[in-house]
């Protein structure tokens, strides 16, 4: 089991999740974030006064099969990209367990 | 030395201060049983003074509905402030206004209004009119409408003013400190202003300064006591190392566009009366007010870039603070003058703020205080003897400016003087600043036990 978690655009949502369901894998969790990258953030000013501010990204997040990762990792990428600076990056780790909480499942049985 | 060590205790200074307020109640409702109910049954009595100039029922009511409007000014501040401060502080900075509104609503009928407004020295009100016995069917100010109208109405200001002073201690006051530090500085620094500027007896008021809706009594004062209370108080923890950009923009725009809603209640209803001088007000106003917003916001194109929205509500605050002494006395021209150039003066001290390094958090000063001053002078400047029977700089009567300049000056030294007591006074025994510890925590947490935006 690996965890996918691609950092992207916000406007890039749209067509990743579209892209996702058409290979199958509804199964993923959306989150607000903020950051930068080596684009860095935008100088925001209050009352004359700087402050630097972060980019706002999203951040999906799906636990997959370990064959399943090259698959989804080129999906996610291909649907996010513009080829500007910023389209964000998607990182795997290892996970060691899933548990479906409704039914107890365990393992790739609670992902699928 | 028990009983002394509570008096000096936090519990004690609110047993105490509540002992007073309720002692102050009892006697004064005790001294009302003797006398006959005066005040409410006034409007059913229309032939009581035969000299005095009829109660118009059209005055009235545009005096109670600005009452209502200006009462809706200070949740309109709560929300311009709240919406500045960090998400940990917002409930207690929206606290602070709304507090306000229940305490001085229940200090001016006890004693506020008798202070500001009643007979007495030059100097101030007396105690004739507790409890709001013995006032006269009209106020001389006001001839047209019921005392009490004119009363509440000026409730509403006494209200909003300490509000202000809000904006430059924001993010590290204790509540209690602050409930005390506010009922003092609305008893001895507003009431008595007030009654220097607005009683027809009071100093400046004979001397001729004009103030139309409070450029002095309430921006002034709520400005330069902002000043020494951020000079006194000390920065924020972080600040200058930490960025702390307002928390929810929205909210700030709610508030400004509230502000200006209500101000026309502000300074319209300072004419007292639903007439042409009612209406240059509000021309005026409105007037000043979107000419700052563009001010402000062209002032931030050139030196930062880009207007911003903070900017076009910032600049129509300061355009509305410093119309208000004037709204009543210069015509559009002047209006447009005032709306030009005071969003300069405030940005350029916002900058030298910055610069400077102490704390005014969200501005009262750089607003209120710069903003009001400039308004009281520009008064002299531009004021035209066709709108209200006054001449100011610019229409050959320089003795006005002079005028303006004294009570500038005196309003600013009592009210920076009169902070700095009140300030040791509260700091020495409950204390006004929350512990670095509940400073970190947010006061919303630390000083009310709630949050503002909870998940779930």
């Amino acid at each position: 089991m690996k965890r996918i978690e691609a950092i992207i655009r916000p406007s890039a949502l749209r067509g990743v999740l579209d892209a996702l369901k058409k290979v199958g894998y509804p199964g993923v969790t959306v989150m607000e974030v903020s950051g930068h990258g080596k684009q860095k953030g935008i100088t925001e000013s209050y009352r004359g006064q700087s402050v630097e501010g972060l980019l706002p990204k999203l951040m999906i997040v799906a636990v997959v099969d370990n064959d399943q990762v090259e698959e989804v990792v080129e999906v996610i990428s291909k649907a996010a990209k513009t080829g500007e600076i910023g389209d964000g990056k998607i990182f795997v780790s290892p996970v060691d367990n899933a548990f479906r909480i409704r039914t107890g499942e365990k393992g790739d049985k609670a992902l699928n | 030395m028990k009983f002394l060590e509570f008096c000096f205790s936090r519990k004690g200074a609110i047993a105490a201060l509540m002992m007073t307020l309720s002692f102050l109640a009892v006697s004064s409702l005790l001294a009302q049983t003797a006398a006959a109910p005066a005040a409410a049954t006034t409007a059913a009595a229309p032939a009581a003074a035969p000299a005095a100039p009829a109660i118009s029922a059209g005055d009235t009511a545009w005096v109670l509905a600005s009452a209502a409007l200006v009462l809706l000014m200070t949740p309109g501040l709560a929300f311009f402030y709240a919406g500045m401060v960090r998400k940990k502080n917002v409930m207690a900075t929206i606290m602070q206004s709304f507090a306000m509104i229940a305490l001085i609503s229940v200090q001016w009928v006890i004693f506020g209004y008798s202070w500001a407004f009643g007979d007495g020295t030059p100097w101030m009100g007396g105690f004739k009119w507790l409890m709001l016995n013995n006032m006269p069917d009209v106020s001389p100010l006001a001839p047209t409408i019921p005392h009490y109208a004119y009363m509440i109405f000026q409730a509403m200001f006494a209200i909003i003013t300490p509000a202000l002073i809000c904006g430059a201690y924001a993010e590290r006051v204790k509540f209690t400190g602050f409930v005390v530090f506010s009922l003092l500085w609305a008893s001895f620094i507003y009431d008595p202003v007030c009654h220097w500027v607005w009683s027809p007896n009071g100093y400046f008021s004979t001397l001729g300064a004009l103030d139309f809706a409070g450029g002095t009594v309430v921006h002034m004062t709520a400005g330069y006591s902002a000043l020494a209370l951020a000079l006194l108080l000390g920065t924020r923890k972080g600040y200058g190392k930490e960025s702390m950009p307002p928390h929810n923009l929205t909210l700030v725009l709610l508030g400004a566009s509230l502000l200006w809603f209500g101000w026309f209640g502000f300074n319209a209803g300072s004419a007292c009366a639903a007439n042409g001088l009612a209406c240059n007000a509000f021309v005026t106003t409105n007037t000043a007010t979107a000419m700052a917003a563009i001010s402000w916001c062209l002032i931030e194109f050139f030196h930062r870039g880009k207007a911003t929205t903070l900017g076009a509500a910032s600049g129509a605050v300061a355009g509305l603070v410093a119309i208000t002494p004037a709204c009543g006395f210069v015509n559009v021209a002047g209006s447009l003058w005032i709306g030009l150039l005071v969003s300069g003066f405030c940005y350029l001290a916002i900058q030298v703020k910055i610069k400077l390094g102490y704390d005014d958090s969200l501005d009262a000063f750089g607003v209120h205080g710069v903003g009001g001053t400039f308004g009281a002078i520009a008064t002299g400047l531009w004021a035209v003897k066709s709108v209200n029977g006054h001449d100011g700089f610019f229409a050959g009567n320089p003795a006005q400016l002079w005028i303006q300049v004294q009570t500038v000056l005196a309003t600013m030294i009592f009210s920076f003087l009169g902070t700095v007591v009140l300030y040791f006074l509260v700091e020495k025994t409950i204390g006004l600043r929350v512990s670095a510890k509940e400073e970190e925590l947010g006061l919303d947490l630390s000083q009310h036990g709630e949050e503002g935006y909870i998940n779930g």
